[in-house]
């Protein structure tokens, strides 16, 4: 959506602890359709990097090619940002965090950028517990080329051209915990109340934190019959908790029932708090996790919230015992061993 | 009968079976030779299998010191009846076969030009070792005891050797001592030796090395300071990852903590290694990736983006025969077009083209100097033959005050200074803009990398004159790497009429060609190229003669057609010699090719010198 932006803002506008306003935290003017689910996605991200106070040049925004992908133009503009190739975005931000371990990597895909041209690298992105945040905008089409199905449409589903999609759906929720991601979260553009803690909570995680987030087309697939639009996924959708996150130091404030709350501390000392939990569930326990996600789209309910998280995840750096320090910190000193060193392997060689 | 007679002139080459240990004995033989001083070339010809089908292993000693593969052998070593009958017919005449006579040989196999060398190998093994796996590995050493006494190479050389091999397993030496003093008593009880064809100790050596052009790579790399690899396994560019893990365990772990200066991802394919490498090298770390021809087909996309987006990228492609899977197993130079123009639209990279290990390691090492300061991918165009056989070159140097050059990279403090930032500002006017690493400066210096059109400040734009800006500014720095990369190497007087253009592992064969032709009156200058793309000494060189030869490993004439291209030469001044047959390129066939314009001295050739004749015919049945 294009639109005139005044760049003047209020000087009382609240700061967060580094002294910046919200809008140190947007980007450019977003070229999306009215009404995308996607801007309401970038809004999400940007509130919950200004709530957390994220220093941003110490985060890289990554992405691969369609509408979702573009949308880091829209958000962080103070941050490096990386649109790659089509579905290609996994192995970029796999470069990029081990060269330097100490930045926060978000990366921002669609459904036919992760469940179709780069589901092969999505696949492997998880398995190596790669640590970033990783949002999926799914909104069941390929928006950039004028509304062809993707592979997360829904058996049946009816898009734009009045035609039902015949083929299975890859629900990458329920691919990510086969997979073993260590945090898996589902959520919908529309629900910002549950979208932005959970943003807070996977930028914490250390390891590979899913978000599947339904993110409606308004132009090609917001139709009656559609399975992915604004009113299908509000009547269908299900929450398996509430979620707070609760920052380091800070107190807990709400009170809840005993028994529909639960409290988990990330490896940084962060908390999230899930409350309204619902019965029998408990997102620590991934086979639960698992077999409440199958029943839930037997049902056809659209569950959301923190499906599944490990907080103590070990991401690839520790696999790989890396250094401590960013590799891209390392100068001669440290990584050339010099013309001795040299004399000793030419001998070797004699 | 003929009798070959020599001294340290000879091609031996043995035929073993996949996977029987035959590999590490006839290294030593190769080594033995090679710790006499004497210049040795050995070369595996191997299948694409891992235990059970023909492999060959050919080992040329060149008193002059030409270390290209020469045709025609001289002595075969059989141990491998499936291949036998090829092999047999495979002999020079007047050479030797040596065979397992533990079976009698078949009187389909008798030729009554060459000699017969038996020796009951495995019988010698079964009367020694009581485990069949000992039998089998040590009859290996039994025919290097053998080729010992008839090629009068010193035990001692062989033995300390083998002490070297088994230090750490120290109870194998006393088994291989005694195969080896088998092999060479039965020799001494049975033939005469040494024979005609044999070795003697010379110091052509020095203090050269013996190495694979892929191990060189790899300790380019750890030189260089990459510190993220990123790779799929593909023949025959494994090697170079194996080397670089393993020296960078050795010399890159942190010697207090314990902790990797260094991460090797093992890709899921081709496109995510060089993602991984652009990701790394975006982000400030050197980074690389080895793969062949199929990998850089599969890489294509990315090295577009890398072009296009201006990231440094380091890409070591090993050459083997294509197209497609093509013969995986055997050398080519033929992804030099692929490797020039990656990738859809206007694109083309800077290539260099080593022809030693020593090479492999500097130019590897300087590969990373160069992408980072062109902010393009760089491709160091090694083959099958450089990377997976040992070679003999000078050591290795280093120069310990020499700087990594990071190229124009703005720190914190530079952006400070700095009026404005544009990530793709021609700032300098030699078209290399400036960039920034993420995680800098908390309010200067990001932006925005992507593979769409964008303005001098990263902003998207699909405005005409802003994308053609660009585009022509990629063409000034384009200008700007020519004269950055290696330049060529001459030789010659540079005032003959005819010249000789060459690059990579054909120049071992080439010079000695040139050595031929110079002896039989036929004098040509000669160019190798280093690198593309093409200074201005490679467009004078073809401007200087009237003829000029262009000696390439493969069938279309890639690197002509690259000339071609690029300096707008004229098609009827380049005279392609090529060898496509999947083997080394040899002398014979250069010499060959340029003597079919020289028909008076064609004869004269053809007669005084047989290692020429035969080697233009491509077709080999082995």
């Amino acid at each position: 959506m294009t639109y005139l932006r005044p760049n003047f803002r209020h000087p009382d506008l609240p700061k967060n602890a580094l002294g910046y306003t919200r809008q140190y935290y947007e980007g450019r003017l977003s070229t999306l359709c009215a009404g995308c689910g996607h801007d309401s996605i970038s809004g999400a991200i940007i509130q919950a990097c200004f709530e957390m106070a994220i220093e941003p040049h110490r985060l890289a925004k990554l992405s691969g090619i369609g509408c979702s992908s573009k949308t880091p133009t829209y958000f962080l503009a103070n941050s490096h940002g990386f649109n790659s190739v089509h579905g290609r975005m996994p192995s970029v931000a796999t470069g990029a965090n081990l060269a330097n371990r100490d930045l926060i990597y978000l990366g921002v895909s669609g459904d036919g950028d992760t469940a179709s041209i780069g589901m092969g690298q999505f696949v492997h992105a998880v398995r190596r517990n790669l640590n970033i945040t990783y949002i999926v905008m799914n909104n069941g089409c390929y928006g950039l080329t004028k509304g062809q199905d993707s592979a997360t449409a829904d058996k049946g589903s009816v898009n734009k051209t009045g035609i039902a999609n015949q083929f299975q759906t890859i629900d990458l929720a329920g691919l990510a915990m086969e997979l073993g991601a260590t945090f898996v979260g589902r959520s919908f553009s529309g629900d910002k109340e549950q979208l932005i803690p959970m943003i807070k909570a996977a930028l914490v995680h250390e390891g590979f934190a899913f978000i599947d987030v339904l993110s409606p087309c308004v132009t090609f697939n917001n139709n009656t019959g559609s399975t992915k639009s604004y009113d299908y996924v509000r009547d269908h959708i299900e929450a398996t908790a509430a979620v707070d996150y609760v920052p380091i130091k800070s107190e807990i404030t709400t009170q809840y029932a005993e028994g529909t709350n639960k409290v988990i501390r990330m490896h940084d000392g962060s908390l999230v708090e899930l409350h309204k939990l619902a019965p029998g569930w408990d997102p620590l326990d991934r086979g639960l996790a698992y077999s409440r996600l199958n029943e839930s789209r037997a049902k056809g309910e659209i569950l959301t919230g923190i499906i599944y998280m490990e907080p103590q995840s070990r991401d690839l750096h520790y696999m790989l015992d890396t250094d401590q320090r960013p590799l891209n910190t390392l100068k001669e000193a440290d990584l050339c061993p010099g013309r001795e060193v040299l004399e000793v392997i030419n001998s070797e060689n004699r | 009968m003929q009798q070959l007679s020599s001294i340290n002139d000879l091609v031996i080459r043995f035929a073993n079976v996949n996977g029987t240990g035959s590999a590490s004995a006839n290294n030593l033989f190769a080594k033995s030779i090679f710790r006499m001083g004497i210049p040795v070339t050995p070369k595996n010809i191997f299948p694409s299998n891992i235990q059970g089908l023909p492999t060959w292993y050919e080992v040329r000693v060149s008193d002059k010191g030409y270390l290209g593969r020469r045709s025609g052998i001289d002595i075969m070593v059989c141990v491998n009846p499936q291949s036998m009958k090829n092999d047999i017919e495979s002999v020079r005449p007047g050479g030797y076969f040596m065979y397992d006579s533990s079976r009698p040989l078949e009187n389909q196999y008798l030729r009554d030009d060459i000699h017969y060398i038996g020796v009951p190998m495995i019988r010698i093994c079964q009367g020694l070792f009581p485990q069949p796996r000992q039998q089998q590995l040590l009859k290996n050493v039994v025919y290097v005891g053998a080729l010992t006494a008839l090629l009068d190479i010193e035990v001692d050389v062989v033995k300390n050797l083998i002490s070297e091999e088994f230090r750490k397993k120290e109870k194998l030496i006393p088994l291989n001592f005694q195969a080896l003093e088998a092999g060479i008593d039965y020799v001494h009880k049975h033939y005469e030796y040494p024979l005609g064809l044999r070795l003697e100790r010379r110091d052509k050596i020095g203090n050269w090395i013996m190495i694979d052009g892929n191990s060189a790579c790899a300790l380019g790399a750890i030189y260089a300071g990459a510190t993220v690899a990123a790779w799929y396994p593909i023949t025959p560019s494994t090697s170079v990852v194996d080397a670089f893990t393993k020296y960078a365990k050795r010399l890159r772990t942190d010697p207090i903590t314990g902790k990797k200066k260094y991460a090797i991802v093992q890709a899921e394919d081709e496109l995510a290694a060089m993602g991984v490498v652009i990701g790394a090298m975006w982000n400030g770390a050197r980074s690389f990736t080895a793969t062949s021809g199929p990998g850089v087909s599969l890489m294509n996309e990315f090295i577009g983006l890398a072009y296009f987006a201006e990231i440094p990228a380091v890409l070591i492609d090993v050459q083997r025969g294509g197209p497609s899977t093509g013969m995986p197993t055997r050398t080519q130079q033929s992804d030099i077009l692929l490797a020039a123009y990656a990738s859809h639209g206007d694109t083309k990279h800077p290539l260099l083209f080593p022809a030693t290990p020593k090479e492999c390691f500097e130019m590897t090492a300087e590969a990373f100097d160069l992408a980072e300061r062109m902010q393009t991918p760089v491709m160091v165009m090694t083959d099958l033959d450089l990377g997976m056989n040992d070679h003999l070159c000078p050591p290795f140097e280093w120069d310990d005050s020499k700087q990594f050059d990071r190229g124009k990279v703005l720190d914190a403090e530079d952006l400070e200074k700095v009026k404005e930032f544009g990530r793709y500002l021609d700032v300098d006017g030699d078209g290399i803009p400036y960039r920034t690493i993420p995680g800098t400066h908390p309010t200067k210096g990001s932006y925005f990398t992507r593979g769409s059109s964008k303005d001098e400040y990263a902003r998207y734009t699909e405005e005409g004159e802003a994308y053609k800006r660009n585009m022509d500014r990629l063409l000034k720095k384009w200008e700007t790497i020519k004269d950055l990369v290696p330049g060529p190497e001459h030789s010659g007087t540079g005032e003959n009429k005819e010249g000789v253009i060459f690059f990579g592992t054909s120049a071992y064969a080439a010079l000695e060609a040139t050595d031929r032709l110079g002896a039989a009156g036929v004098e040509v200058d000669t160019l190798r190229l280093k690198a593309f793309p093409f200074n201005s000494a490679v467009q004078e060189f073809i401007e200087q003669h009237d003829r000029v030869y262009v000696v390439e490993q493969n069938r279309d004439a890639q690197m002509r057609s690259l000339l071609m291209i690029e300096l707008g030469i004229d098609p009827k001044k380049l005279v392609s010699i090529l060898n496509y047959d999947g083997f080394p390129i040899t002398a014979g066939l250069i010499v060959n090719g340029i003597l079919k314009f020289h028909p008076e001295v064609q004869a004269l050739v053809a007669n005084g010198q047989q290692a020429s004749a035969g080697e233009s015919t491509v077709n080999r049945k082995s």
